[in-house]
C-alpha cells in the first residue's frame, strides 16, 4: 500500500496554462476554440479548486457548499442535468427543466461532495489530455492515502460558449450513465411526475 | 481472486450454458473478443432477485461483520492480514499471465510475489509496492478474454455479487487450479482461507461509504450495481478503448 499526501502542484507551465483556460473560460468563445491545453487547463483549475477544499479542514456542510460552487464554474450543470433526466427531458417544459437544473446541481453537489471527503490527505494531478471525437479527455491520477492511484478522467467541451467538463470517468465508470440510471429509477418511482421529483431531489 | 466457494447448485445453468463455450474456446484460442456494449442482461428478473439475497446478506451478516471486525483489529493487524491474503493471489496470477501469453507481467508478478514471501515475512508486509513492483493482478475471467471469450450475459451470483459468464467461468478456474491449493498442507490452507474471508471482512469496512452509497443510498441498487461492474471490468480489459463507448451529451441536445 502506498501513501502519497503529496499535494497537487502546478508547475510553471502549468500555471499558465491554468490562468489562460481561466481567461478563455471567462468569455464566450467561438467553436472549435478549444485546445488540448485549454482544456488541461480548466481541469487543472478544477482539481486546485477541489484541494484546496479538501485541505480547507471546514465543516462537512460548509464543504458541501463549496463543491457546489466549484461545480457550478467548471461543469456545464444544464447539459449534465438534461442527460441525466434522460428522455423525460423532451417532453419536459422549460421551466420544468430550469427548477430541474437547480435541484440537481445541490443534490449531485452533496452526493459526490460526501464522495470528495475520501480524498482528504490525498491529491489528484493531471497527467494527459487527448481530442476525442467533438471534445477533450483530461486524464488524471488519484492518490489516496492507503490506496493505489487510480485513473480519472474529465471530459470537456465548448460547445455550451464556454470550456466546461460534462462527465467525469472513475476507472472505467462514467458519470453521465451511472446518473441517468440513478435519475431515471428515481422518476419511475415517482410515476413520471417530474414536479414531485424537483421537489424531493432537494431533500435527497 | 476469489475465493469464496459459490453455492454450486445456483450457479449449474450458467455453467452449463458455458460448457459448450469452453470446449469452443479450447479449439479457437486467440481470436478476438468482440467489444461488448450496452448491458447484455436477459435473466433480470432472477438476478434481480439474488440481488435482493445478497443484500440482506450484507445487511444482516457480512456489514456488521465489518464493522466489528474493524473496530476490533487493531489497523497494523488489518493491513498485515490484507496485505497476506493478496499475496496469496501471486502464483495464480503469474499461471494466468502465462497462459495469456504475457511474460512481462508473469516476471513482475513472480518477482512480488518472492519479494513479499521472504522480505515481506509470508507476506504480512508488502515491500515490493515500496520498491516499485506494483505487480499486475489478472485473473481466468482475464485469460478467456484475451483467448477471445465475449463477455456473455450479466449475472448476479449468491454471496458473490455481480459478474459476467465469463467471469463467472473465470472465478471457478481460479478457485479450481490455485496452485497454493496443492502445495499447502492442510492447517496452512485453512489459514489461507481464513485470511481471505478475514480480508473480505476488512475491504467491506474500508470502502464502507462506496459500498453504502451504492447498496442503499440509491434508488435503483441493482441497474447501479451492473453499471458498475460492466463499465469497470470492461476498463480493466482494456475495453473502453474504442471511441465508441464515449457518449456525447450536446449530440442529443444538438440533435432535438
Amino acid at each position: 500500500m502506498r501513501i502519497d499526501a503529496a499535494p497537487l502542484r502546478l508547475t510553471r507551465r502549468g500555471f499558465a496554462v491554468a490562468m489562460a483556460g481561466a481567461f478563455a473560460a471567462s468569455l464566450p468563445i467561438p467553436a472549435q476554440a478549444l485546445t488540448v491545453d485549454q482544456a488541461r487547463g480548466l481541469i487543472d483549475k478544477a482539481v486546485a479548486d477541489v484541494n484546496r477544499i479538501i485541505s480547507s479542514g471546514k465543516s462537512e456542510q460548509a464543504m458541501f457548499g463549496d463543491f457546489e460552487k466549484v461545480f457550478a464554474k467548471y461543469a456545464d450543470v444544464p447539459v449534465i442535468a438534461r442527460s441525466a433526466l434522460g428522455p423525460a427531458a423532451r417532453t419536459a417544459t422549460s421551466a420544468q427543466l430550469s427548477a430541474f437544473t437547480k435541484a440537481y446541481q445541490g443534490y449531485i453537489s452533496r452526493k459526490y461532495g460526501r464522495r470528495f471527503r475520501e480524498f482528504i490527505g490525498g491529491s489528484i494531478e493531471v497527467t494527459d489530455a487527448k481530442p476525442i471525437k467533438t471534445y477533450f479527455e483530461v486524464i488524471s491520477v488519484a492518490r489516496l492515502q492507503g490506496e493505489a492511484p487510480f485513473d480519472l478522467r474529465w471530459h470537456v467541451s465548448d460547445k455550451s460558449g464556454r470550456n466546461l467538463f460534462f462527465n467525469i470517468i472513475i476507472e472505467g465508470v462514467n458519470m453521465l450513465a451511472s446518473e441517468r440510471a440513478e435519475i431515471g429509477a428515481l422518476l419511475d418511482k415517482r410515476k413520471g411526475n417530474i414536479d414531485t421529483l424537483i421537489a424531493d431531489l432537494k431533500k435527497i | 481472486m476469489c475465493y469464496i466457494i459459490p453455492s454450486f447448485s445456483t450457479l449449474t445453468g450458467v455453467i452449463s450454458r458455458n460448457g459448450a463455450l469452453i470446449g469452443a474456446l479450447m479449439l479457437s484460442a486467440c481470436a478476438a473478443a468482440p467489444l461488448p456494449e450496452g448491458t447484455n442482461d436477459p435473466f433480470e428478473d432472477r438476478n434481480r432477485q439474488i440481488h435482493a439475497f445478497n443484500v440482506g446478506v450484507d445487511k444482516a451478516l457480512l456489514r456488521p461483520a465489518a464493522t466489528t471486525y474493524d473496530s476490533v483489529l487493531p489497523e497494523p493487524l488489518e493491513q498485515g492480514i490484507a496485505n497476506f491474503a493478496a499475496n496469496l493471489d501471486g502464483p495464480g496470477d503469474v499461471l494466468n499471465n502465462l497462459l495469456q501469453g504475457r511474460p512481462g507481467p508473469a516476471l513482475e508478478n513472480t518477482l512480488r510475489f518472492a519479494l513479499n514471501t521472504t522480505v515481506g515475512i509470508g507476506g504480512l508486509f508488502d515491500p515490493a509496492t515500496a520498491l516499485g513492483v506494483d505487480g499486475d493482478p489478472t485473473d481466468f475471467g482475464e485469460t478467456l478474454h484475451i483467448w477471445g471469450a465475449p463477455e456473455g450475459s450479466y449475472a448476479e451470483v449468491p454471496f458473490i455479487g455481480p459478474t459476467v459468464e465469463r467471469d463467472l467461468v473465470g472465478t471457478l478456474v481460479d478457485v479450481a487450479m490455485n496452485p497454493l491449493r496443492f502445495v499447502l498442507p492442510k492447517p496452512e490452507s485453512s489459514y489461507a482461507t481464513a485470511a481471505k474471508l478475514a480480508s473480505r471482512l476488512g475491504d467491506r469496512s474500508r470502502y464502507s461509504e462506496t459500498v453504502d452509497s451504492i447498496l442503499y443510498d440509491s434508488a435503483d441498487s441493482y441497474a447501479q450495481t451492473r453499471l458498475l461492474y460492466l463499465q469497470n471490468r470492461r476498463f480493466e480489459l482494456g475495453q473502453t478503448v474504442g471511441e465508441d463507448n464515449f457518449e456525447d451529451p450536446y449530440e442529443d441536445i444538438y440533435a432535438d
